[in-house]
């Protein structure tokens, strides 16, 4: 265990949320989750789709953070009025962050406070309501902490399950929220009410750990197993390969 | 027909209590030209209508602004807005907060002249809370899905910057994307594009194909060359993103001496002129 950090366990839990979503568009916004997808990219599933962060699909994987690297292979061009229809398509598998995130995955990235007059404005709602009513959604918290695991979430840009639940089966058929990953765990709602569940602790983090920084009830299982941890070839990838300048190890120290 | 003008002449046809739409997407390609003009006017009470950067920044610092419609309002690299955010957390200004796939419809409707475009973006997220104006449509055929009927967003005026353009209003976009431009101009009664350089119609095709030929002159109503006229947002291929500018503008929301410095070095000068002489030379 001491031979990888905990930014890399979260790139492979990360690339994890990915496995078997096949030949669609995955959009994960941030650094680990770029990471991530770009493993998983690299590694158990070659289809996923993935652009440069503006307008172009790309062939490749290349570095994050402009790191040096291959020649970029351009496979496709994904301008934004593209991308919203995929979304409305449902080909898309996206990774926001989550500034809140509630117990049954209510995502909160408009602002803390009321909205009328908010104590700190956020980005707004973005694509999340079309994203998490139309297609798998996951998030990534770098920050767990009682003030983003919170009971529940001032403003609710991405939908949970209980919102959409109370729209019925019709509307609600394309929802998934497929997993969270924090800092400190992995996260699902494949429990009989959607509520959020542990999935795994990271090698280092305790249940307790985990608990006591979380402002809800989590679903708990008897035993809960730790995160798994990169295998050599996934290290020397996110090493070598994907993060040369180790811009992980930045967002999530430890 | 010749549509070009001056930015002034832009200006002369606004009036306070506009709507405005603004093309662009947060802080790229922003006719930011047309923006430091009005900012140099007395209109006020605008509402504007953006995939939002320093267009909206720049006006709520100014208090230009009644009301804004967005999806987001961001610098890209810095992602908060810093001049949006302090306008926001004083309720200074109107939010209408969309999902930014609604925000497209919204303008899509307009540019259709339908009264709205049904969509399940916005469904069961708090959009629908803060905004109650927002209505559900029921579909009439057999699936009888409820979806958000997102109301058409018909603005007064779009204002939209093109990479090229000739003086009859075609225009050309040279970077990887398009953004919601068209859509912009489609939606509005009157329509003004900016652009880095006028070219002759027959030289449109000699740096980019057909395809990059998004806006057409029945689509613009005034045409205004205005060199480095998305400053300080990028405009790719002619110039990327000013990120000193930026962070200095940034800086500014948060220290109201150094506002009053920005404000008097590049706002209060003449024209554009001495807005461009003033930016470089830094």
């Amino acid at each position: 265990m001491s031979d990888c950090t905990r930014a890399e366990v979260c790139a492979v839990a990360i690339a994890e949320t990915f496995r078997g979503d096949g030949e669609i568009l995955v959009s994960p916004i941030g650094n680990l989750p770029a990471i991530g997808a770009r493993l998983a990219k690299l590694t158990f599933e070659p289809d996923l789709l993935m652009t440069d962060g503006v307008a172009s699909l790309l062939g490749n994987v290349l570095p994050v953070g402009g790191a040096p690297g291959p020649q970029p292979i351009i496979e496709g061009w994904m301008p934004y009025r593209t991308v919203f229809d995929v979304v409305w398509s449902g080909r898309r598998h996206v990774m926001m962050g989550a500034s809140q995130i509630d117990r049954f995955g209510n995502q909160n990235i408009a602002c803390i406070g009321p909205f009328e007059k908010p104590k700190s404005q956020l980005l707004g709602m973005r694509g999340a309501p079309g994203n998490t009513i139309n297609h798998p959604t996951s998030y990534w918290v770098p920050n767990h902490s009682p003030k983003s695991f919170v009971p529940k979430v001032d403003v609710v840009s991405g939908i949970g399950y209980d919102r959409a639940a109370a729209l019925g089966a019709t509307a609600a058929r394309f929802h998934q929220i497929r997993r969270v990953i924090s800092n400190l765990g992995v996260f699902d709602f494949d429990t009989p009410n959607h509520a959020m569940r542990l999935v795994s602790v990271h090698p280092g983090v305790t249940v307790d750990t985990v608990i006591a920084n979380t402002g809800f009830e989590l679903v708990l299982t008897d035993a809960i197993p730790q995160t798994r941890v990169p295998s050599a070839e996934e290290l020397r990838l996110i090493r070598e390969v994907i993060d040369p300048k180790g811009i992980g190890n930045q967002e999530v120290k430890a | 027909m010749d549509k070009t003008m001056q930015l002034s002449d832009i200006v002369a046809e606004l009036h306070d209590g506009m709507t405005i739409g603004i093309g662009g997407w947060g802080s790229r390609r922003k006719p930011m030209a047309v923006v430091r003009e009005i900012l140099r006017s007395p209109i006020k009470d605008l509402t504007i209508v953006s995939y939002g950067g320093p267009d909206v920044g720049l006006l709520c610092a100014t208090q230009k602004l009644r009301k804004v419609i967005y999806g987001f309002v961001s610098l890209d690299s810095i992602p908060l807005e810093p001049h949006f955010r302090a306008a926001r957390q004083a309720a200074s200004i109107e939010a209408v907060e969309l999902d930014e796939g609604m925000l497209q419809w919204g303008l899509y409707a307009a540019a259709l002249r339908l009264p709205f475009l049904p969509t399940r973006a916005g469904l069961g997220s708090d959009v629908m809370r803060i905004n109650p104006h927002l209505k559900l449509v029921r579909s009439p055929y057999a699936d009888g899905e409820d979806l958000v009927a997102m109301p058409a967003i018909t603005l007064d005026v779009a204002l939209i910057h093109m990479n090229r353009a000739d003086v009859h209003g075609n225009g050309q976009f040279l970077g990887p994307d398009f953004f919601f431009d068209d859509l912009f101009c489609m939606a509005a009664k009157r329509r003004f594009m900016t652009c880095e350089k006028l070219v002759p119609t027959e030289d449109l095709l000699k740096e980019g194909s057909v395809h990059t030929l998004k806006i057409n002159r029945m689509m613009v109503d005034g045409v205004v060359e205005t060199p480095n006229g998305a400053h300080f947002t990028e405009c790719p291929p002619d110039y990327g993103r000013d990120e000193v500018f930026q962070r200095e503008y940034a800086a500014t929301a948060t220290d109201p001496a150094a506002w009053g410095a920005f404000k008097a070095k590049y706002l209060d000068v003449a024209d554009e002129r001495d807005y461009q002489r003033a930016a470089q030379s830094r």
